[in-house]
C-alpha cells in the first residue's frame, strides 16, 4: 500500500475542512477503501477518519428515521424499528457480505462502495473508471458480473450493494454536507448510470461528505421481499437481486415498489413497471408483464445473456412472494 | 506475551507514525505506527501474534477474522491507526488459565473441525463473534453465519458441529466464558 498520511477529527466541521482535495478521502469502516488501496486503484495521499464522528445513530424523527453515515451494517439490520418497519431493509443488509464486513462496513460507506468489475480492480487492465478514457475491457471480456441494464459503450459495471437496492425501493433519501451547507439527495438520483463520464459512480460533488440516509414514515411490514441469486448461497456478489414491496388492500396492490441489483451502474428501478401493477390484483401474468417491460431494453455482453431471463423470473418471483407475504428467508436457500 | 523489539520498518520516517493504545488480549500496549499498517500486519509482524492468518489480504476467506470490542471483524482490512483506545482478542488469547482449551478449541478438537488447520483460528474467532452476537439458534443459522470464514479442506461439518456443541451447551449453561 502507498504512503499516506492521515487525520482523525471528532467534529463533522473539522472533517470537512479536510475534504476536498482530490488525493484526499473520507476513511470509515476502510473493507472496500482499504481494500482498494491495496490494489493501488485508490492512491489517496491523505486519508481522514470519520469513526469518531457523532454520525453513529440511529434516530427517530418527524418523517421517518434517520440512520447516521456511520451506524454499522449488522447494527441497522438488527435494529428493533429497523426490523419492524422496514424488514425489507434489513433482509437485504443480512443477504450482503459476511458478518465479519458487516460488522466493519457503514451505511454511508456501502452507499459509496464501488464496482466489483475485476477490470476495475485490474490495473493492469484498461478501465474507463479508474482511468478515464483508456477504454473498457470488460467489454468483450469475462462479463459474468456485468450489467444488462443502462450500460454504455464506456462501462458495464454493475453496483454491488445490497442495502442500497433495499433503500432505492424504499424512497429514501441521502443528506450529505459539505464545509458550504447542507443538502438532500433523493436516493435515485444519487447514484448515476456510466454514460460517458463512469468514473463517477454518483452525484456527490468533492468535498461532501454522507452524513445520514433518512426512510420515510410508511412502513412496508408485511408484503416485501429480499431475493437474491447469485453463484454461491452465501457471501457472494448478486447475478440478480430483487427488492419489492407493496401494500394489498381488497386484494388490490397499492404503492409497489420494485428495485433490482445486480443488473446496472445503480439500483434499478422502473416506475413505469410499478405504475403497471399498482392498482390491479397480484397475478402471475402481471407480473410477467412488468418484468417484459422492465427488461424490454435489457442488452447482454454475452457472458450475462443468461441474466435477463434471470432477472425476468428474479422479478415475477419477487413479486409474488411480497404479494404473498412470504419474504425469502436468509438461511432457507430454497426460494418458495 | 513475546514481543518483537518496536523497531521502527525501514525507510518509513519517525514522523509518518502516530501514537496508538490498544489493548491485545488483556495486554495493554502503547505502538508508535506508520498509518498503512492493518491490524493483520500489526498482529503478525509488530507483535509477533502470527496465530492470525493472512489468507487472501483482500476480506474474501475469513483467515483473519479477530474480535474488536467483542465484534468479529476481518483484521487485514483494518488499519490499526483507526482503532486507538479498542480491545482486541485474538486466537492466542481465547485460551483459559495455564493453557486451558477455550470451549470451541476443545470443541474443534473433539469434533475434528479441521484438516490443515491454517483457517482455524479465524473459525474459532468468527465462531466466538458469532456466539456473542446471539443471532444463531439452530444449524442452517450458524452455517449462514459462518460463512464469511472459507475452509478449502471442506471441514464444514465438523465444524458446525464443533459450533453447534458449544451453542446449545451455552444455552443451557449461560455461565460459560466468553
Amino acid at each position: 500500500m502507498r504512503r499516506f498520511s492521515y487525520s482523525r477529527p471528532t467534529e463533522v466541521s473539522e472533517a470537512l475542512a479536510e475534504a476536498g482535495g482530490e488525493d484526499v478521502r473520507f476513511l470509515a469502516g476502510g473493507t472496500n477503501l482499504v481494500d482498494l488501496m491495496k490494489e493501488n486503484v485508490e492512491r489517496p495521499q491523505h486519508l481522514v477518519d470519520i469513526t469518531r464522528l457523532p454520525l453513529d445513530r440511529i434516530e427517530e424523527i418527524q418523517s421517518g428515521l434517520k440512520i447516521g453515515a456511520l451506524v454499522l451494517n449488522s447494527d441497522l439490520a438488527h435494529d428493533p424499528k429497523v426490523e419492524n418497519r422496514y424488514p425489507l431493509l434489513s433482509l437485504a443488509l443480512l443477504n450482503g457480505a459476511s458478518p465479519q464486513l458487516r460488522n466493519s462496513a457503514t451505511t454511508g460507506g456501502n452507499l459509496l462502495q464501488r464496482t466489483r468489475c475485476y477490470y476495475f480492480y485490474d490495473v493492469a487492465t484498461a478501465c474507463n473508471k479508474r482511468d478515464p478514457g483508456a477504454g473498457c475491457q470488460a467489454i468483450g471480456g469475462l462479463t459474468r458480473l456485468h450489467a444488462i441494464l443502462g450500460a454504455s459503450p464506456h462501462c458495464i459495471a454493475t453496483h454491488p450493494s445490497d442495502m442500497c437496492v433495499a433503500m432505492a425501493a424504499l424512497d429514501a433519501v441521502v443528506h450529505v454536507e459539505s464545509a458550504t451547507g447542507t443538502r438532500t439527495i433523493p436516493f435515485e438520483d444519487f447514484h448515476r448510470l456510466p454514460g460517458d463520464t463512469p468514473q463517477r459512480d454518483t452525484t456527490l460533488e468533492p468535498g461532501e461528505l454522507v452524513t445520514a440516509v433518512e426512510l420515510p414514515a410508511t412502513r412496508f411490514d408485511r408484503h416485501y421481499t429480499y431475493l437474491k441469486l447469485r453463484d454461491r448461497q452465501s457471501y457472494a456478489f448478486a447475478l440478480v437481486s430483487v427488492a419489492a414491496a407493496m401494500r394489498l388492500e381488497d386484494g388490490v396492490m397499492t404503492d409497489v415498489r420494485l428495485a433490482l441489483g445486480g443488473v446496472a451502474h445503480k439500483p434499478w428501478r422502473d416506475r413505469d413497471a410499478e405504475a403497471l401493477l399498482s392498482g390491479k390484483a397480484p397475478e402471475r401474468a402481471l407480473f410477467s408483464k412488468a418484468a417484459e417491460a422492465i427488461l424490454a431494453d435489457a442488452q447482454g455482453q454475452g457472458a450475462n445473456d443468461f441474466k435477463i431471463e434471470l432477472a425476468r423470473r428474479a422479478i415475477v418471483r419477487g413479486l409474488d412472494q411480497a404479494a404473498r407475504g412470504t419474504p425469502q428467508s436468509v438461511t432457507d436457500k430454497r426460494i418458495a | 506475551m513475546f514481543r518483537h523489539p518496536q523497531t521502527t520498518p525501514k525507510g518509513v520516517e519517525t514522523d509518518d507514525a502516530i501514537r496508538v493504545q490498544l489493548s491485545v488480549n488483556g495486554e495493554p500496549l502503547d505502538l508508535d505506527l506508520p498509518p498503512w499498517t492493518s491490524l493483520l500486519d500489526l498482529l503478525r509482524h509488530r507483535l509477533a501474534l502470527t496465530g492470525t492468518k493472512k489468507g487472501c489480504d483482500h476480506g474474501q476467506c475469513g483467515a483473519c477474522t479477530v474480535l474488536v470490542d467483542g465484534r468479529r471483524i476481518n483484521s487485514c482490512l483494518k488499519l490499526a491507526v483507526s482503532l486507538d483506545g479498542a480491545e482486541v482478542t485474538t486466537i492466542e488469547g481465547m485460551a483459559g488459565e495455564g493453557g486451558a482449551l477455550h470451549p470451541l478449541q476443545d470443541a474443534f478438537v473433539r469434533h475434528d473441525g479441521f484438516q490443515c488447520g491454517y483457517c482455524t483460528p479465524g473459525q474459532i474467532c468468527s465462531a466466538q463473534g458469532l456466539l456473542n452476537e446471539g443471532h444463531a439458534q439452530s444449524r442452517e443459522e450458524i452455517k449462514e453465519l459462518m460463512s464469511g470464514n472459507i475452509c478449502r479442506c471442506g471441514a464444514y461439518p465438523n465444524i458446525l458441529d464443533a459450533i453447534e456443541d458449544v451453542l446449545n451447551d451455552r444455552v443451557s449453561e449461560p455461565r460459560m466464558p466468553e
